[in-house]
């Protein structure tokens, strides 16, 4: 490796380019909070208890540990961020009452033993996630 | 080892490996339930098997860190670890409380442990690799908390370098973005935006400042290059990754609620973030090859390589395969995205732990190599493992490009469940590469068995 430069100037590198990054991802991130009230749907969150109560049942029951949502998550099970535009609220409902299938060899999913109440909050929550404007993802209506 | 203090990695490493195995048990059962879809269901559905397989990787290779930075840190402050006595008791409060939290996935339903633990004071429970009972995780902030302590004083009172200087500065960045796995709000788009500044800075940030100082440390000790030229590579590797990394955040951001802007900014900068690996690639070969001795832990020398190789395939280029946007679109959450993220781990972080632990393991028991019989079997654990990882993302990728074709392009999309069918046969050939990836597991630990006394053979003289 060439000599022309120093550790001390690659050492005053890392710090300027790490101080500078850092700041320009900060800054960007400020920008971003700004203008996501247009885009994530928050005033439902507000106005709609369901939601919330919606996510803790999400996660307490680790959804995510199967299923992804907008994309993120767990390969074994479908995307559910645009499962109530795909299947509906009746369908998600009684899908999650029903399981597990049993079917012999079919990936199962467990029973949730959730309420009727945990059930509607819950589809709420992915009524709510479905809205939120993605840029266009995913690319069709199988997730 | 120079110093007595060095000893409390021992404890840190044999955990280590003792996890490795439950990991890839657990692997292996998910990677069946792939395929054999009711696999042990109900007693461990497959969320409960990955919370366990990840959650493992992720302890594991934390005590790898904390064993390599209780190692090398006394060696290069040129003093005693400020106190033992914390290190040891650190590592049983971590193994507690990670193997109590284990216990909780598998004796009980996510839900129920979730109650049990309180959840509802502090809801932290539920997302991806932060599975953990929000007590775990304070438990895991006062570990850190522990470790920082103790390095950081150790440090400030002997010699500084540059290997522990960025060492300490990737621990503290660790533990800091830690913090927001207790960011958790209702808004599922800045729930998700925050959680990325723990995963995506942990592994595409601050734990390759971490890997690097390792990796250096490692590549001074075996190969006795001077060390101003090791500091220079060193510096310019972490510049690398935290000025490619940082906005490279980006590229999670692109589908998941927030400004189209992302799709640029994640793009340009992600685009970059192989070149810290390349760079590791050129640093590990160019000082192995400019050696001024022959050091006789052959083994350790293969895989410190062997890890700039894999790191740049699995992180790099991998990555890069799928991080521009208009790539990602089709890509996005899929078993392209699995096929990176194996090789990328296994490549960057399990192969860098299994390199400082092959370098310390034999100077912790005051020889300067393992024997010739064992590095050989220790080698072979190397080729094992590392080419059925590579297969296994070989596997992955057909797979996933597969599923991408089937379900997200073309005229008459298949819904999910039936795309998986359709390549099932990748999953099959990628089960049976795991297998085989666990006889290399298997091999390289009977090396600590085997042949682990005798002359090294080649090189210097055995004892140190």
């Amino acid at each position: 490796m060439a000599s022309f430069f120093s550790t001390s100037a690659a050492r005053n590198m890392f710090y300027g380019g790490t101080l500078f990054s850092v700041l320009l991802f900060l800054g960007v991130t400020l920008h971003t909070e700004s203008v996501l009230p247009q885009r994530d749907q928050r005033a439902q969150i507000a106005t709609n208890p369901a939601i919330a109560a919606g996510k803790r049942i999400w996660e307490e029951n680790n959804c995510i540990g199967c299923h992804t949502l907008l994309g993120e998550g767990a390969y074994f099970a479908p995307e559910l961020g645009n499962v109530y535009k795909r299947r509906g609220p009746e369908f998600i409902k009684a899908w999650i009452q029903s399981q597990p299938t049993g079917a012999p060899g079919r990936r199962q999913m467990p029973q949730f033993h959730l309420s009727e109440q945990q059930l509607d909050d819950l589809v709420e929550f992915l009524r709510y996630v479905s809205e939120i404007d993605t840029a266009g993802w995913p690319p069709n209506i199988e997730g | 080892m120079k110093y007595a203090s060095q000893a409390v990695a021992k404890p840190y490493f044999v955990a280590a490996l003792a996890l490795f195995v439950a990991q890839i048990l657990f692997g292996l059962v998910m990677g069946l339930q792939y395929v054999v879809g009711d696999f042990l269901f109900p007693h461990i559905p497959f969320n409960v098997a990955r919370m366990v397989h990840t959650n493992a990787l992720i302890v594991w290779l934390l005590m790898g860190f904390m064993g390599a930075a209780y190692y090398l840190v006394p060696e290069e402050a040129e003093r005693e670890l400020h106190s033992p006595r914390l290190a040891l008791v650190t590592f049983w409060v971590f193994l507690v409380a990670a193997g109590l939290t284990v216990i909780g996935y598998l004796s009980v339903p996510y839900a129920t442990l979730a109650k049990l633990t309180g959840n509802e004071f502090l809801p932290t429970m539920g997302r991806e690799f932060l599975e953990q009972p929000t007590l775990t995780k304070i438990g895991i902030v006062l570990v850190a908390l522990s470790l920082l302590y103790n390095l950081s004083l150790t440090y400030l009172r002997g010699r500084k370098t540059a290997i522990t200087s960025v060492l300490l500065f990737g621990l503290w960045g660790l533990a800091l973005m830690f913090l927001f796995a207790f960011v958790n709000p209702i808004n599922v788009v800045r729930d998700k935006f925050y959680w990325w500044w723990v995963v995506h800075l942990w592994v595409e940030g601050v734990w390759e400042l971490v890997m690097g100082a390792i990796l250096a440390f490692v590549l001074v000790k075996i190969t006795g290059v001077d060390r101003e030229v090791i500091d220079k590579w060193l510096y310019v590797i972490v510049t690398l990754t935290l000025v490619s990394g940082l906005i490279g955040t980006g590229h999670h951001y692109y589908w998941i609620g927030l400004p189209e802007y992302w799709q640029w900014l994640g793009s340009l900068f992600s685009a970059l973030e192989p070149l810290p690996f390349f760079a590791m690639v050129l640093f590990a070969f160019n000082m192995v090859n400019r050696r001024r001795r022959d050091h006789p832990n052959r083994a350790a020398t293969l895989w410190a390589l062997g890890t700039s190789v894999m790191a740049f395939l699995g992180a790099g280029v991998w990555g890069f395969l799928h991080t521009l946007a208009p790539v990602n679109y089709y890509t996005h959450g899929t078993q392209l995205t699995a096929s990176h993220g194996h090789m990328a781990f296994y490549g960057a972080y399990v192969m860098v732990v299994l390199t400082i632990l092959s370098y310390a393991w034999p100077q912790l028991h005051g020889r300067t190599a393992q024997g010739n019989r064992s590095q050989v079997l220790e080698m072979w654990g190397f080729w094992l493992m590392t080419v059925s990882m590579v297969f296994i993302t070989l596997f992955l990728t057909a797979a996933g490009l597969l599923q991408i074709w089937l379900q997200r392009m073309g005229d008459t999309p298949l819904p999910f469940m039936a795309a998986q069918e359709k390549i099932a046969f990748f999953y099959w050939l990628r089960e049976g590469t795991g297998v085989v990836f666990l006889v290399g597991l298997l091999t390289y630990l009977a090396s600590f068995f085997i042949g682990v006394k005798g002359s090294p053979a080649y090189g210097e003289a055995a004892r140190s």
